[in-house]
């Protein structure tokens, strides 16, 4: 800018010197008010650190006479397996594989009905929930309150009152798995509704579509490849969430690991807990193929 | 464009007929799946005993309980009730600081670009994988049982969590990072170490600080529920609260982390505005 006006000639009398001290001095005046605000955040992060440090016990004689605790755990759970008899050792570990391979499925069935109960729900309100797409705003708003009122409240509270209301068992986890999917699924949903193309919405609202039909004729065929996207994705959190459910007594594996830890069975919990990883491992690895297939079918499609 | 008579569909129709009608093999291949679907779906219904009579009783209980939730009342344990979640945060602010912190190298390894070694990095991503596998409640389970009730059961259990995610995350960002600045600094002549610090960090650091902000936001909900296990916090004494039937206190609770979480993420949102 400066070199623009002195070519002018206007500010011809102020020399190279000069110019380049005001640079140098509002450089400095930048770095400093910029040093000023790192130092600031940095103050309040760690006031912020000590604080929590203090509120939560957090000690250093306590981490270090816990992590070894803590190893000694991890190292208690492991099995004794040898080689000379490694297959029986396997059998010992695994001894109770029919009953927790069916837990397992109650697990997985749990985060499935959970997900499409949730999915349904979710592609219920996500309409009224997109900006573009609904004109009152009082529909709007109280869509989008519900979502976040699903999906704020933890699933194990949801799971501790249904577990009240519907007793112990997997239906009651099964519920909180709907409910808390229904409000985070409904949010991503309307993300992806509002950014829809509004070219297909208004084709149908001029070929004199009502409101349903605009939705799922203009709305639903291109967001649909997303919406799966995000209900697989889901659809492995909820396996891992379920497994958790069964704490509060709401079915599944969760709840015999649960037994397993609070009697110190250790071989059993690493037995359940490799089991469970190894579930969700494989649903990871078969939802993201689909997702993959998906989005790439879209892409072809818009090609 | 032309308007399409019924006479001119009909020789479309005659001509490319894949349009009007999909192969019979894709319609038998969707109806299929469809119904595997269905199957299942019902299968589960069945299994975990959705009758319609439970469905009925469990709403019209659900409806007394929110009965007696109303109105939502601190009663005298309104200070213990603030503290508590006071420790719900410091448990997830030093549980995700201590991830993020023990994150950083383990991005670095993680990394395609930095170490080169295809069965390394293969690995040390399915190990990612594997601690990701385990949800957080569990994790907390096992620090109470290694280091006993409270708090510290909890911090740790956080940091456990997601140390291992977050690695992955930071290797996603580091393996995506522009080459140029990496060259140019380079080509001034300068060292590794200082590639570090002014090609890739500031290319690298809001994304991390960004993750490192939505860890913190997912945290501060689970760290709400640790304490049913035993791991310190609000958790605690909400499911005390619910054990022993006071209706109006539990929703005071659950109104409390309710706030404190919109709170938070409205804080971390304007951060990560201003960062990124």
């Amino acid at each position: 800018m400066s070199t623009l006006i002195s070519s002018n000639g206007r500010l011809s009398s102020t020399t190279r010197e000069e110019r380049l001290l005001s640079f140098e001095g509002r450089y400095r005046q930048q770095r400093f008010t910029r040093r000023a605000w790192t130092l600031l955040y940095g103050a309040l992060f760690v006031a912020a650190l000590v604080a929590s440090i203090v509120v939560s016990d957090f000690s250093v004689p306590g981490l270090v006479e816990g992590l070894p605790m803590a190893w000694n755990y991890v190292a208690g759970t492991l099995p004794t397996l040898t080689l000379e008899n490694f297959f029986g050792d396997l059998a010992d570990w695994y001894w109770g594989l029919r009953f927790w391979l069916r837990l397992l499925v109650e697990t997985i069935l749990m985060g499935f009905v959970g997900t499409v109960l949730g999915g349904v729900l979710a592609l219920a309100l996500c309409f009224p929930a997109s900006r573009n797409l609904v004109e009152n705003t009082g529909i709007y708003f109280a869509a989008r309150r519900a979502l976040e009122f699903f999906r704020t409240v933890p699933e194990l509270v949801f799971a501790l009152i249904f577990v009240f209301a519907f007793g112990l068992g997997p239906f009651a986890g099964v519920l909180a798995i709907a409910v808390h999917t229904a409000g985070s699924l409904g949010k991503l949903f309307a993300e992806i509704n509002e950014n829809a193309d509004p070219r297909p919405i208004e084709g149908v609202r001029a070929s004199g579509g009502n409101w349903p039909m605009i939705m799922r004729l203009g709305v639903v065929p291109q967001a649909l490849p997303n919406y799966v996207s995000y209900l697989l994705l889901r659809f492995e959190i909820n396996v891992r969430g379920a497994s958790a459910l069964g704490i509060v007594g709401a079915g599944g594996i969760g709840q015999d690991l649960y037994v397993a830890i609070r009697q110190f069975e250790y071989t059993d919990i690493s037995a359940k807990m490799l089991l469970l990883i190894l579930t969700t491992f494989v649903i990871d690895i078969i939802c993201e193929t689909i997702r993959h297939r998906l989005i790439g079918a879209d892409l072809t499609q818009k090609a | 464009m032309t308007i399409a008579r019924h006479a001119d569909i009909a020789g479309l129709k005659q001509t490319n007929p894949e349009i009007f009608a999909r192969p019979l093999s894709e319609r038998l291949r969707d109806g299929g799946l469809w119904a595997a679907f269905l199957v299942v779906f019902v299968f589960g219904l069945w299994w975990i005993d959705a009758s319609p009579m439970r469905i009925v009783n469990g709403l019209s209980k659900l409806g007394m309980l929110v009965g007696l939730m109303i109105p939502p009342w601190p009663g005298d344990g309104l200070w213990d009730y603030c503290l508590a979640m006071l420790e719900t945060l410091a448990m997830a602010f030093l549980g995700t600081a201590i991830a993020a912190v023990v994150a950083l190298p383990l991005g670095f390894l993680g990394a395609k670009n930095m170490v080169p070694n295809w069965l390394f990095h293969f690995g040390l991503r399915r190990f990612f994988d594997a601690f990701r596998g385990v949800d957080g409640l569990v994790w907390a389970l096992i620090f109470v049982s290694a280091v006993g009730l409270g708090p510290f059961a909890g911090v740790l259990a956080i940091a456990v969590g997601d140390m291992m995610v977050l690695g992955k995350l930071f290797a996603e960002a580091i393996e995506n990072v522009d080459k140029k600045p990496v060259e140019g600094v380079r080509a001034s002549g300068g060292g590794g170490l200082h590639v570090m610090r002014l090609g890739v960090l500031p290319q690298v650091f809001p994304v991390m600080i960004s993750h490192v902000l939505y860890f913190f936001e997912s945290n501060v909900r689970s760290a709400t529920i640790l304490g049913i296990v035993g791991a310190g916090g609000v958790g605690l004494q909400l499911s005390d609260r619910m054990r022993i039937n006071n209706w109006q206190e539990a929703a005071f609770i659950i109104l409390l982390i309710l706030f404190t979480v919109s709170v938070i993420d409205n804080l971390s949102r304007r951060i990560r505005a201003k960062l990124v």
